[in-house]
Formats: structure tokens, C-alpha cells, sequence
């Protein structure tokens, strides 16, 4: 017998197994390893920003800065390599920003009590505002290492690749899983979502774990944005418009609840997938505009809130 | 006089007006031209008012403990469809195709804040993630309407919503005026004020009492889902034209924003209209100001993060007790402990 907290995850991978089985059927050239890796090469940026946000969920916060977190590491990075920084040192330097800026808006929501949805309002005006102050135009990169980075293609069996940012990616996955399990960082995070006041109560370090909760978010968007760099050889103050609700949208049909306590970044990864399958449907069918994918997203979206509401309905019965 | 919740709100909306009246002394001139009144003043009235619309609605739905993150794609929903059923008729300039495009319109947005408001009271979904569903598929539902175009309309009469003048004004202060008045009127004239706070409150408690909290709920949803639509009417006659990809972008965030300035608490339970109107119009001068001033535009945005962390701030007790020196350990007040159980 499954156990019932793992039936909104189950959902999820089903379900992604079920739209790209449909797409196999009906479009020829889909049911390929290779579309399957595309998927990851494609949305390895959304996934590594995702990672971060799970774990902002799972606290029983929110992270709106994240689209622009990542434009502006692309805006930092773009401008920083202008100037004749080498890459070696351009890199640690936008983490350090990421993880300073989340670290930060931890710290602002934290102690002054200052909702995660309104703190983290300002951090997003502020992170985009920066990106303009840097240039209102898009800088492109040429840089040897930036480039070889976008190019390079680490073949697979046959004639599949993947791309280096699919690997950073998969690193950071597998490193969430096991902060999420394995750590006391984890169990912390989930113990704060569940119930802050008992986390405090039991003599959790709650003020060091929000923080620090916020400072992966922040350390994932600029890494995110590092690889979108990657992906796009340009930073732009417009880059990324709007990829925060990506962000949560794949978060919640990962099974995570957006009260917090509960949710796996396994779900995340299903979750950035099932997206990222659509829209390679939606290119495939041709024909289907670009919005019916947002529609898409909005149905999954009730689908699976409705779902977990009607899991949850019996826990809550019982507690009260 | 510092107790009091519009203290800090008018503080930084007279700053901001003083600050324009010494850099720059036209701000305050009205002028008059061809019958109609110009000047600054007026613009910000008149270009802040979809977002006083928003705003409104959005008060009373915080008052209540929930959020619309709705009310952006609703406004380019509206907007859509009313320029779309104006644009498909031949008589662009009729009577009968201008009545029934609004009143249209107006019962769709009244219709999708009623299903924000079933998803929040009847299903129990959290408002931030029940809004969130139509705030994504709304920018979906609007492209589609408009099938990814901007759809430009000729109509003298459906512009006069958004540009015409009336009494010398224009017309969109007057429905402003009209819907903070009923608003107003219905919240603190009749006991539905109170029922709002209460249901803000603790719903349980209140429905125990007796207050039907579901259909306060569903009414408030309701009602900001049509003071959305309004503003997209208002926006989309202003340019004559539906644009379903940005029409009202970022009007949640803005409108919450107002909202915020303006004193009422996100944890619902209490709200202050009027809090709200000068939250919204701080947010519009701000935006005039800058554009005054010859700052770059883009720097907009980080003067805005500046000033929401400010007045976030500010209003933060803590924030206030450390910089008088005595920081106390942090404190979970009665409030937050109801929020954990609810």
C-alpha cells in the first residue's frame, strides 16, 4: 500500500508519463531518447530555480524574486565580462550576489515580520530596476569560455546529447534531495513550514534556517541564471519576464503545498518536466498557439490543488 | 497623531508633492483648455484611477485574509472582450453594440471573481494558490480571445469611458469616485464593514456567530473581479485598442502594493479604504514624479522597491523597536497563533 503522502507525487509522474505516451501516439519523431533530453536541455535553468523554491515552499514562504534574480545575473555577468573579467572569478562573484540578495531578504522577513510575498515584491522591483541601471539594451557575450560552455554537447548512447547545464541541473536535484532528506537543514525547513511556533518552541534555530532557506533560493536563481547565460549568450533586464509563476506553478503540480510542511523536490523535477512537455507538444501540434499552454498550466494547476485538497480533506478532518 | 494609521501614508504622499513643488512649481497648475481642466494633478487622477479600481477591490478581498493575484489578467480579460465584441460589429459607434460590450464584459469579470471566490470559500483552497490558477490562465484565456493580436476598435463613444471629459474632468474620476463611494458606503454605513473584519478574522468563529462568511467571501471575490473589469474597460478605451499580453501587467503587484501602503494589514481583519486610495495615489505620483524629474524610467522600479520596503518597514513594530534601541526578543502576538491553527 502506497502511503498517502505520496499519492500527489505518484499523480505527478504518472501524468508525465501519460502526455508523453499521448505524444508518442499521435506525433511521429516524439517518442525519441532525444526529445526527452531536450526537455532537460531546454528547462535546466527552470529546474535549478525551482529547486530553490521548493525549498522556500516547503518553509511556508514564497520567492517572487526569482525571474528577476536571474536577469540581473544574466545583466551582471554580461557586463562584468564586457569589462574583461574572466569568467573564473565573474562566476563566484553572481553566487555570492544571489546568495547575498536572498540571504538578506530571509534576514528583512525574518525579524521584521515583513511578508515573504511583499519582501520578496521588493526584492524582484529592485533585482529588475538593477538590471536597467546596469543598461536598458542587451549586452551579448562573446566570451570563449561562455561559448564553449553553450556549444559543448556531452554525447550519450547513439547519437543523443545533453548539454553541461542539464548536468548542473541534475547536480543540484540530486544535492536538494538530499538536503531536503538527509540534512538537518531539511528537516529544519520542513519542520518550520509545518509549524513555526512549535520549530521555535522545540528550539529549532528557525531564524538561521529561514535565513538560510532564502540564501539557497537566492544562490539557485543566480545559478539558474548563470546557466540561462549559457543558453542564451546575452544579458537582458528582460530575460526570464514572469519565470517566477513557472517557477511556482511547477513547484505546485510537483505536489508541494504552498502552506508548507509538505512536498519533495522529486515532485519539482516532475514537475518542471510535465511543463516542459506541453510545450513540446504544443510545438509539435503546430497549429496550437503559444497561450494555449498557459491555459494548460492553469487546469493542471486546479487539477492538482483540487486533488490535494481531496487528500488532505481527511488529515484535516482528523485533527480538528 | 503618529497612532494613526494614515499618518505615515500622508507623510510620504505630502513629501512627494513637496518634493514636486519645489523642483518643479508648475506641478500645481490647473490650466484650463477648451473646456477641459490639465495638469499634473489631474493626470494622476486620471491615469491612477484603474489602479484606485483595483486597488479598492483588492482592500476588502485582503480585508477577509486572502489575496486576488488575479486581477491583472482579469483587467486584459475585459478588456479583450469588450473590444473584441465592439470590433466584430459593424456599427462600431452604436448605442446598443457599446451596452452590450460592457455589460458584457462586466458580468464576465463578475463571473470570474465569483469562480476565484467558489474556489476560496466552497472549495477551501489557500486565496494565494486559487487566484494563481487565473492568473496564469487568464494571459491565456485573453490571447485567445484576442487571438494573439492587438485588437484596435474606432469608437468615439466606448473611448469617452476612458478619455472623454465630463464636468470640465475626466470621466474615469467620476466612476472612481462612484465605486469608493458604494464601497465605502456599504462597508462602513451598513454592518457588512464588521462582517468583513470578522470573517478576516477567524471564518469559524464567525459563521459560529452567525455571519454567513462563505457568501462574504464569494461576494468580495466577486466584487474585486468586477472593479477589475471596470479598470480594464477604462484602460482598454483609454487606447482604443485590447492588448491581452500586457493589458493591466503587474496590476496585482501594484495594487496589493496600495494596498499595503495604505495600512491594511496583509493578515486581513481589518481594512482601511481610504488608506487605500492614498496608497494608490502615492504609487502614481511616484511614477509621475520620476517621469518629471527626467530620472530614467527604468529607474522606476528600484525607487519603488525603495519606497515598499520603506513603508513596510516602518509599519513593522520590530523595525521600530530596534531602531529605538531595544530590540526584544521575537514575540508571536495572538494573531500569528491564530494563523498557525487556521
Amino acid at each position: 500500500m502506497v502511503k498517502r503522502q505520496y499519492i500527489p507525487l505518484l499523480v505527478t509522474v504518472g501524468l508525465f508519463i501519460l502526455i508523453f505516451i499521448t505524444g508518442s501516439f499521435r506525433y511521429t519523431g516524439f517518442f525519441s531518447l532525444q526529445v526527452l533530453l531536450n526537455l532537460l536541455i531546454d528547462n535546466s535553468f527552470l529546474l535549478i530555480a525551482a529547486v530553490g523554491m521548493t525549498f522556500v515552499i516547503v518553509s511556508g514562504g514564497i520567492d517572487l524574486s526569482v525571474g528577476s534574480m536571474i536577469a540581473l545575473t544574466t545583466m551582471v555577468s554580461a557586463s562584468l565580462l564586457h569589462q574583461g573579467w574572466p569568467p573564473i572569478i565573474v562566476i563566484p562573484v553572481v553566487l555570492m550576489i544571489g546568495i547575498l540578495f536572498g540571504s538578506v531578504m530571509g534576514a528583512i522577513i525574518h525579524y521584521f515580520e515583513i511578508q515573504p510575498f511583499i519582501a520578496t515584491l521588493a526584492g524582484m522591483f529592485l533585482a529588475r530596476g538593477l538590471c536597467y541601471i546596469i543598461s536598458i539594451n542587451t549586452i551579448t557575450i562573446d566570451n570563449a569560455f561562455y561559448t564553449s560552455m553553450a556549444q559543448t554537447k556531452i554525447k550519450l548512447t547513439g547519437n543523443n546529447f545533453i548539454s553541461i547545464s542539464v548536468i548542473i541541473a541534475l547536480f543540484i536535484v540530486v544535492m536538494g534531495v538530499y538536503l531536503a532528506h538527509y540534512t538537518k537543514f531539511g528537516r529544519n525547513t520542513y519542520a518550520i513550514g509545518g509549524n513555526e511556533q512549535s520549530s521555535l518552541l522545540m528550539g529549532l534555530p528557525v531564524a538561521r534556517t529561514k535565513i538560510m532557506v532564502f540564501g539557497f533560493s537566492g544562490f539557485c536563481s543566480s545559478l539558474a541564471g548563470i546557466v540561462f547565460t549559457f543558453y542564451m549568450l546575452s544579458g537582458y533586464g528582460l530575460h526570464a519576464n514572469g519565470m517566477e509563476l513557472d517557477v511556482i506553478a511547477a513547484v505546485v503540480i510537483g505536489g508541494t503545498l504552498l502552506t508548507g510542511g509538505v512536498g519533495y523536490v522529486v515532485g519539482t523535477f516532475f514537475g518542471v518536466m510535465i511543463q516542459g512537455v506541453i510545450q513540446t507538444i504544443i510545438s509539435f501540434e503546430g497549429t496550437l498557439s503559444s497561450w494555449w499552454t498557459r491555459i494548460v498550466i492553469g487546469v493542471l494547476l486546479l487539477l492538482f490543488i483540487l486533488l490535494q485538497r481531496l487528500l488532505s480533506e481527511h488529515r484535516f478532518t482528523k485533527r480538528r | 497623531m503618529i497612532k494613526h494609521r494614515l499618518f505615515w501614508p500622508l507623510c510620504v504622499l505630502s513629501s512627494l508633492l513637496l518634493f514636486n513643488l519645489i523642483y518643479s512649481p508648475d506641478f500645481f497648475s490647473i490650466k484650463m483648455k477648451n473646456g477641459h481642466l490639465y495638469g499634473s494633478l489631474i493626470d494622476i487622477l486620471n491615469f491612477g484611477s484603474p489602479l484606485i479600481l483595483v486597488a479598492i477591490g483588492m482592500t476588502l478581498v485582503i480585508a477577509t485574509s486572502g489575496i486576488d493575484l488575479s486581477v491583472g489578467s482579469i483587467v486584459a480579460i475585459t478588456g479583450a472582450m469588450a473590444c473584441l465584441s465592439i470590433s466584430k460589429s459593424t456599427d462600431q459607434n452604436g448605442w446598443v453594440i457599446l451596452l452590450i460590450a460592457v455589460g458584457a464584459s462586466l458580468v464576465l469579470s463578475a463571473l470570474l471573481g465569483l469562480w476565484n471566490g467558489f474556489l476560496v470559500a466552497r472549495i477551501g483552497i489557500q486565496p494565494i494558490i486559487a487566484t494563481l490558477i487565473l492568473m496564469v490562465a487568464g494571459r491565456g484565456i485573453a490571447q485567445l480571445i484576442t487571438n494573439g493580436q492587438i485588437i484596435t476598435i474606432l469608437s468615439p463613444k466606448y473611448q469617452y469611458i476612458g478619455s472623454g471629459s465630463l464636468l470640465t474632468l475626466p470621466v474615469s474620476i467620476f466612476i472612481v469616485a462612484i465605486m469608493f463611494a458604494i464601497a465605502s458606503l456599504l462597508t462602513r454605513k451598513t454592518a457588512l464593514g464588521l462582517f468583513i473584519e470578522s470573517v478576516g478574522c477567524k471564518p469559524t468563529a464567525s459563521r459560529l456567530a452567525g455571519v454567513r462568511s462563505k457568501t462574504i467571501i464569494l461576494m468580495v471575490y466577486m466584487f474585486c473581479g468586477l472593479c477589475a473589469g471596470i479598470a480594464g474597460l477604462i484602460l482598454s478605451s483609454n487606447v482604443s485598442s485590447a492588448d491581452g499580453n500586457n493589458a493591466g501587467l503587474w496590476y496585482e503587484l501594484d495594487a496589493i502594493l496600495a494596498v499595503v501602503i495604505g495600512g491594511t494589514s496583509l493578515n486581513g481583519g481589518r481594512f482601511n479604504l481610504t488608506g487605500t486610495l492614498i496608497g494608490a495615489l502615492i504609487i502614481q505620483t511616484l511614477t509621475t514624479t520620476i517621469y518629471m524629474v527626467g530620472v530614467p524610467p527604468e529607474i522606476t522600479l528600484v525607487v519603488k522597491a525603495v519606497v515598499v520596503l520603506a513603508v513596510c518597514l516602518i509599519q513593522s513594530e520590530n523595525f521600530r523597536d530596534m531602531l529605538r534601541g531595544r530590540r526584544k526578543p521575537r514575540s508571536y502576538s495572538s494573531k500569528h497563533e491564530v494563523k498557525q491553527h487556521g
